[in-house]
């Protein structure tokens, strides 16, 4: 891990829960479409990485972002979804994607 | 507004898992991406921004190793690698070649 | 996309092109011009040589699901191995001998039990972990696969014959950012006294995706 990313500190802890925001973005995304808007559990922190919505633009991507790998609830996802209860599917969001949920 | 390579969850068929094996000038294409990538004269970033910026009808309506030579190869001309004179220049020359296949 | 006919290039004539096929290694489209060209002006430009592509090309031949299969036979046969290997999986292949600075990713292995099964796609273009595997299959970077993975993962797993019961769950995985994934498979019964040389032919590509599991040996 580069000397940037040591001092780098990153928001969410494993077992948060977060809600990707629903941001209709053009430019060159890397959070898919259909999970904007969704509700997660951070599964894990990954580490700190060149930005890519601005590495596609041929810029630096510095500062490095939090990325995260983030587990939903098929169920929740897509309401039609005809699988298990248990199912799940993780994605790699990067931090400025998720917002906090406050438990109720 | 979902952009038309973000495909996860929209509606599509079977999945058609015929395997085919890849040509050599499809390797190179592949070849020529690591490379560009790892002399950081390209960013695989900028590749994808490149594929996403061909439009719906070429992205599907061309093979994946073709829509990755044109990403790469607009790329390269946005960039100033190589210019629009020089690489029509360089076909014209490949097909006047009396054997042009390596 | 899908095709009601064969896909036999000696079925049908070469003016009805098929856009998810390759033509034919003869053929000189303009796709493969201008492959040509803008590999013959980078070398002419000093950018690359001719050299450096062989021997990618060369690298990218050498890679194949062989070399998944050769970690994941080490990872059944070596537990302090296979813990490495889930902890830090650029770095346990790295030992195995295998270069992975080539590709700038980072490479990530889940692990398959009796209660969940992984299966891994990228619904945004093609990642996949290419210094273990090779090249994707086309079906792995076809629409199809792209679109339903994500949403149906068991209807697509019963089109690859993979019939899983509610007490599993299963796990997608969108490969979105700079990780890669393996899926480590279940050891199947019956193999306690295989060596890992034995192993490593049981060991099948997709298995590594997630879309089948390692049958045991026919005896």
């Amino acid at each position: 891990m580069s000397a940037a990313a040591a001092i780098a500190t990153h928001a969410f802890q494993p077992g948060q829960t977060v809600h990707v925001r629903k941001v209709d973005s053009l430019g060159h995304i890397r959070t898919p479409h259909y999970i904007r808007g969704s509700t997660g559990v951070i599964e894990r922190f990954v580490g700190f990485f060149k930005n890519p919505e601005e590495l596609a633009y041929g810029r630096s991507g510095e500062p490095r972002c939090a990325l995260y790998r983030v587990r939903f609830v098929q169920s929740q996802v897509w309401p039609d979804y005809s699988g298990a209860a248990g199912d799940t599917i993780d994605i790699d969001i990067y931090e400025h994607w998720l917002q906090p949920v406050n438990p109720s | 507004m979902r952009a038309y390579h973000d495909l996860g969850g929209t509606p599509a068929g079977p999945i058609d898992r015929n395997e085919h094996e890849l040509q050599l000038w499809e390797k190179r294409i592949e070849a020529l991406l690591v490379l560009l990538t790892r002399k950081k004269i390209l960013r695989i970033d900028e590749n994808r921004r490149g594929l996403e910026s061909l439009g719906n009808e070429t992205y599907f309506g061309v093979s994946y190793a073709e829509r990755r030579m044109l990403s790469m190869s607009n790329n390269l001309i946005l960039k100033g690698v190589i210019t629009v004179e020089e690489l029509a220049a360089k076909i014209a020359q490949i097909e006047s070649r009396v054997d042009p296949l390596p | 996309m899908s095709h009601d006919h064969h896909h036999d290039h000696g079925d049908h004539a070469h003016g009805h092109r098929h856009p998810n096929q390759p033509d034919h290694d003869d053929a000189l489209t303009y796709y493969r011009k201008l492959e040509m060209a803008v590999r013959e002006l980078l070398i002419e430009k000093n950018i690359i040589s001719a050299d450096e592509v062989r021997k990618v090309v060369e690298d990218i031949e050498s890679r194949s699901p062989e070399g998944g299969a050769r970690v994941v036979a080490r990872a059944w046969s070596d537990p302090q191995f296979r813990q490495a290997l889930l902890e830090d999986a650029t770095a346990a292949c790295t030992s195995m001998g295998f270069e992975m600075a080539l590709y700038d990713v980072k490479l990530t292995v889940v692990e398959n039990t009796p209660d969940v099964h992984n299966m891994v796609v990228c619904t945004l273009c093609s990642c996949y972990p290419r210094m273990l595997l090779g090249l994707p299959p086309a079906w792995y970077k076809s629409r199809a696969y792209r679109s339903r993975a994500v949403r149906e993962p068991r209807a697509v797993l019963r089109e690859f014959g993979l019939e899983l019961g509610d007490d599993v769950s299963v796990r997608v995985h969108d490969s979105t950012a700079d990780l890669r994934y393996l899926v480590l498979p279940m050891r199947p019964e019956g193999t306690e006294r295989m060596t890992e040389a034995e192993l490593i032919a049981i060991v099948n590509r997709d298995s590594m995706i997630g879309t089948a599991i390692v049958s045991p040996p026919i005896e």
